[in-house]
């Protein structure tokens, strides 16, 4: 390469705990272009931004910043040597004025005049513009975005990373950052898109890098791939050689629901908008029976989260019916928040499944007991009735969890990333315990199980559907059990 | 030393410095104890103890001075009543603007102590004052407003009894009914409590508000029929403000409310002899304490750390 790279990252290594989240990833990013990097959820790609912006120092490998070789200790660091960072969730204060936001990390006096004339010249040079006295919390979400773009442009960037830029956009709004985008790049800037969405990168990158669990595995001109290329790289021959594949092959196989059986869970038509009027569910029918586990796959903020919430009977729909047992055993991801008590006993934490009908009298005697029958039935390790569930490791908190939401949802159980954070016995148990339960058949419940990890939903799930952008659409098992394609493009929504 | 003699002396010293000025003081700081400890076990910081009082002393001063010819049997359960309602409401309007505007409630009722407290200053110039309107008082409430006293010759009152029947009630509450472990659950963790017991978050802070100031109403009613028969200004030296020290230093349990109580009530009994007898300002005392209650809610919290930072690798 005869011209030097505007951000190279070359053998990244960094290990959080015991986990090793980069290990010889890589990054070439030439002047002026567009540089997308892909990967899934997990893979790394944030982390080896953040690493790229000072803010995580690598365990292993080089920075160079326009060919010269930099050694970050803070993000300061990287906004002085031209790096900018827009994050996925963006760093403004909102009451503020966005004048105000883009001086807030300036040293010294504060000259707001002085900061509002560089905006406007910033907006003269690049046409990005945002009304400095405009307050931040009234500015919509594309409007905030820009004015992150503007604060990285103020300080001197010429380097922009930009984390999923894409997920709070309407379409119109992103074709417009594509453009600018294309611009900004055209008039030298250089750009880095971090994004799991395959069309959005293709469609605006000059170039491609992929990142699959921790490691560099693709990184080429745009003009050198397509979607199916993109799509294999990130899901890749490391999920072929997964051992939990055959068994997930064998469960699709073998446990196939009689079509006859009532469903236990049903939506029809079920639309759903959050509190800011954005559609996160659209016109989603679904059946769910007894000794089924419906598997869910999908992206952040395809909707997973609100279609298993709406399942559990912990969100209304906007519009649609949805028919559900009076109770549903709900195994949330954020265990530590949203199933239990950290400083509660795990009798306490038993009971507090039922605190909100109980009346009259709590008989701890009896809590106590069927605590006890709990924990010996999911194996959970050093716990005692009266333990307090802080003092359980994660694994066996969640094994808890599992065992008590069974007992509550005896016709139907929703677990939403119920391995998260585990070790591999213990997410190995979890799973178990799903697939037992569903196993009983007629007798069991129907389970609906979301899980990040392809690898984990086949190998526990009876059928599959994907969620994309707020609809739900069944995918078909492959007729060969080893080929992961149709899963992949039904997360990016090409399927 | 001599100063210390003397607090003991006026705290413990005789029993009558027991009966009649120590327990006597612990009263009121037990029902606010518990009122701020319900409230805080749910984890509603209602400081708005002191003007909860307030209103059910003026509520409860109101009903004496009104049916002062009503027998005692009917007069004193109705004072009771009268103010439980009247601290309610007033912790109500704190429970209402969380419930719908979202305002903190840490802000409305401290707030609302001030309005309470100038209430009471109008009340006693206006409307309730006594006939004579020399004093900015009311005038002294008939005998059967009197609230029974509990041992012969001792100024202990009925109000102390409804205290321990409270601690003990709202212990047995948080513990063993539904509705109390729903109070618990909400504080432990609202999200939890939400997603996996479908307890209704909401309703369950305003109810916790009302019983809240409901039993400092109580505080105040006891406070005008057990102590000083009728209602005057500064009838409170902020003791809704010591009760939230009582509560804290207790962990928000109603058994050691109970021990904190009588603990506060009688430094303050032995400080009022210890400034009589010993020269020293009580203020002294109060200054003590202040640097106590702060020294074991930091030991408490580092205490708490290490725990949480020893569990941490375990769950990670």
């Amino acid at each position: 390469m005869t011209i030097a790279s505007a951000l190279a990252l070359a053998g990244i290594r960094h290990r959080f705990g015991h986990t090793l989240a980069l290990d010889d990833a890589h990054l070439t990013v030439a002047p002026g272009t567009v540089h997308a990097l892909l990967g899934e959820n997990g893979a790394g790609k944030s982390t080896l931004m953040r690493i790229a912006f000072g803010m995580l120092a690598p365990d292993a490998g080089t920075l160079a910043v326009q060919g010269r070789p930099v050694q970050f200790r803070s993000s300061a660091d990287a906004i002085a040597a031209g790096l900018g960072m827009v994050h996925q969730h963006f760093a403004l204060v909102g009451p503020m004025r966005a004048v105000e936001n883009v001086a807030l990390g300036s040293r010294g006096r504060l000259d707001l005049t002085a900061t509002a004339a560089r905006m406007r010249e910033v907006a003269a040079r690049t046409g990005l513009s945002v009304d400095p006295d405009a307050v931040v919390a009234t500015l919509s979400v594309a409007a905030q975005q820009r004015l992150e773009i503007v604060k990285a442009l103020v300080r001197g960037a010429r380097v922009l990373i930009l984390d999923e830029p894409g997920a709070v956009l309407t379409p119109d709004e992103r074709a417009d950052l594509d453009r600018w985008l294309r611009q900004f790049c055209a008039g030298g800037g250089t750009a880095v898109l971090i994004t799991h969405k395959v069309r959005e990168a293709l469609a605006v990158a000059d170039a491609i890098s992929v990142l699959r669990r921790g490691r560099s595995v693709l990184e080429a001109p745009r003009a050198d791939v397509d979607d199916d290329a993109v799509v294999a790289a990130m899901t890749g021959e490391a999920l072929r050689a997964s051992p939990a594949k055959a068994g997930g092959a064998a469960a699709i196989r073998g446990l196939v629901p009689t079509p006859s059986a009532e469903p236990v869970l049903a939506l029809d038509a079920v639309t759903l908008r959050d509190a800011r009027g954005v559609t996160r569910l659209r016109d989603v029918t679904l059946r769910v029976a007894r000794g089924e586990v419906l598997g869910v796959i999908g992206v952040e903020g395809a909707g997973v989260r609100e279609l298993l919430r709406v399942l559990a009977g912990r969100l209304a729909p906007t519009t649609g019916s949805v028919r559900r047992p009076l109770r549903v055993g709900f195994i949330p991801e954020d265990r530590l928040h949203d199933a239990i008590v950290p400083a509660f006993s795990l009798a306490e934490n038993l009971a507090l499944a039922d605190a909100g009908h109980a009346r009259g009298r709590l008989d701890w005697r009896g809590i106590r007991r069927a605590t006890a029958d709990v924990l010996t039935a999911h194996d959970v390790r050093n716990g005692t009735a009266d333990r307090l569930a802080a003092e359980l490791s994660g694994g066996n908190q969640q094994k808890f969890v599992v065992g008590r939401e069974r007992r509550v949802g005896v016709d139907a159980l929703v677990a939403e990333n119920p391995t998260r954070g585990l070790d591999l016995r213990a997410a190995a148990s979890v799973l178990a315990a799903l697939r037992d339960a569903a196993a009983r058949g007629a007798d069991g419940p129907a389970v609906v199980f979301h899980s990040t990890d392809l690898d984990e939903v086949l190998a526990v799930a009876t059928r599959v559907v994907a969620c994309f952008n707020g609809g739900v659409r069944e995918v078909p098992p492959p007729t060969d059990p080893e080929d992961r394609t149709a899963y992949a493009r039904a997360l990016v929504g090409t399927l | 030393m001599e100063a210390l003699a003397a607090l003991w002396d006026g705290a413990f010293g005789s029993p009558f410095a027991f009966w009649s000025a120590t327990l006597v003081r612990a009263t009121p700081l037990l029902l606010l104890g518990l009122a701020v400890a319900v409230a805080f076990r749910a984890g509603v910081l209602n400081i708005g103890a002191e003007g909860q009082l307030l209103l059910g002393a003026a509520a409860a001063a109101a009903v004496a001075l009104a049916f002062g010819d009503a027998p005692r049997l009917v007069l004193v359960p109705a004072m009771v009543l009268v103010g439980a309602l009247a601290g309610a409401a007033w912790s109500g309007i704190a429970a209402l603007l969380r419930r719908r505007y979202g305002v903190l409630e840490v802000i409305s009722t401290i707030m609302l102590n001030f309005v309470a407290a100038a209430m009471v200053s109008w009340l006693v110039r206006g409307p309730m004052q006594e006939p004579t309107r020399v004093y900015p008082q009311s005038s002294s409430f008939a005998d059967a407003a009197h609230w029974p006293f509990l041992l012969n010759g001792q100024r202990l009152h009925l109000g102390f009894a409804l205290g321990v029947l409270a601690a003990w009630g709202l212990w047995w509450w948080l513990e063993h009914s539904a509705a109390g472990f729903r109070v618990r659950a909400v504080g432990g963790g609202a999200r939890a409590a939400a997603s996996a017991g479908g307890v209704d978050v909401g309703r369950t802070i305003s109810r916790v508000f009302l019983l809240s100031g409901a039993l400092a109403g109580v505080a105040g009613a006891s406070e005008v029929g057990g102590v000083t028969w009728a209602l005057y200004e500064g009838l409170s030296p902020g003791y809704g403000y010591t009760a939230i020290a009582v509560a804290l230093l207790a962990r928000l349990d109603p058994r050691w409310i109970l021990v904190t109580a009588v603990f506060f009530g009688s430094l303050d009994a032995g400080a009022a002899a210890m400034q009589r007898d010993a020269q020293v300002p009580s203020v002294v005392v109060q200054i003590v304490v202040a640097l106590v209650v702060l020294t074991v809610l930091a030991a408490r919290y580092v205490h708490a750390r290490r725990l949480a930072q020893r569990a941490a690798p375990e769950t990670a």
